[in-house]
């Protein structure tokens, strides 16, 4: 039997501290479930959009520049006639554009003749499309893949960024309200 | 024998060519200060789009677009600092390979080294206590102790 007084609560400390630690990251593992870290957020997220200028995808649309985003709160989509997902956000979009949404296209690196077969084909929400063919613009927007949609308020800010294809959830829970918010 | 080391000099051979690769020569700029300084800043920069690769490994269009992206700036004057602060600004911190050594980074740099200290002085503890044992009792037996102990070794002796 050994002497009681420090040895012995140090040696419960030996058991309890490890204990309390393994909670500690089994809480924060667990807070990280569904979290996908491949999506890069935004550094753009509260500042003012690009500067840029494009020229006009089809004749009877006009084309992009920043100078269009400063009116009213409007999405701007970077979709292409080659990305396979952006079919899968498209017929969300056009649910939006018939509901008064104004959506802004820009048509990364992609070749006219076959954005327009697509957007004759797929349906065409924009009321605006930038064509920009090299991609230059869009690396000043941050963007690393297609699709991505921003969300651009009535003064050129931008307030939110969606990585990969818009979803119901995305569009009920985050674009809806924000556009709301900002068209007051 | 010498056939098992000529694979082997052959797989050297192209894993240390490899990483020459994914960059195309049209890419490479002209003077060799200023290609030096793109190739040390794209070691720095991650692929966004294969993410554990900078952007001078991945064969992403996106890699490729950085890559000419570096060159444009470093030949138009900017310092290694301003071309990456470019990129920065677009792309957000995560587009440094090597994470920033900032508020928001401090556990994860310091944490290795600090369960290094805490593992170590756990186990200087350990071996502090093992050299240093308990003194023996010094409290003599009874007298009752002491007949029973002569007794016990008499029985034994029998």
């Amino acid at each position: 039997m050994g002497p009681c007084g420090v040895r012995s609560v140090a040696r419960q400390l030996l058991f309890i501290v490890p204990g309390f630690v393994f909670l500690g990251f089994a809480v924060v593992f667990y807070a990280g479930i569904g979290h996908d870290a491949s999506r890069v957020p935004s550094a753009l997220i509260g500042k003012p959009a690009p500067s840029f200028e494009l020229p006009a995808l089809v004749g009877d649309r006009p084309g992009l520049a920043t100078a269009d985003l400063r009116t009213k709160p409007v999405l701007v989509n970077i979709f292409a006639s080659w990305c396979v997902p952006c079919r899968t956000e498209h017929p969300l979009l056009m649910r939006l554009a018939e509901q008064g949404v104004v959506l802004y296209g820009i048509n990364f690196k992609d070749r006219p003749e076959e954005a327009r077969a697509w957007l004759a084909n797929f349906g065409d929400p924009y009321q605006r499309i930038g064509a920009d063919r090299a991609g230059a613009s869009t690396i000043d927007w941050g963007v690393y893949g297609v699709p991505e949609t921003f969300l651009v308020d009535g003064t050129g800010m931008i307030r939110f960024k969606n990585v990969g294809p818009l979803t119901i959830g995305v569009i009920n829970g985050t674009i809806l309200p924000l556009l709301r918010e900002h068209s007051k | 024998m010498r056939r098992a080391v000529a694979i082997l000099l052959a797989a050297v051979w192209i894993g240390l060519s490899a990483p020459a690769w994914t960059m195309l020569p049209s890419e490479r700029l002209t003077d060799p200060k200023l290609e030096a300084r793109a190739r040390a800043i794209g070691g720095e920069l991650r692929c966004l789009v294969c993410q554990n690769q900078s952007i001078d490994d991945s064969n992403s269009d996106l890699a490729h677009d950085l890559r000419v992206l570096v060159r444009t700036r470093l030949a138009a004057g900017d310092s290694d600092a301003q071309t990456i602060a470019y990129l920065v600004a677009r792309y957000g911190k995560f587009v440094l390979l090597r994470p920033p050594f900032e508020p928001a980074t401090y556990a994860l740099w310091l944490s290795p080294a600090l369960i290094l200290v805490l593992g170590a002085s756990g186990i200087a503890l350990r071996l502090h206590r093992r050299k240093a044992p308990a003194p023996a009792r010094s409290v003599p037996l009874s007298a009752v102790e002491e007949a029973r102990l002569q007794r016990l070794l008499e029985e034994r002796a029998r």
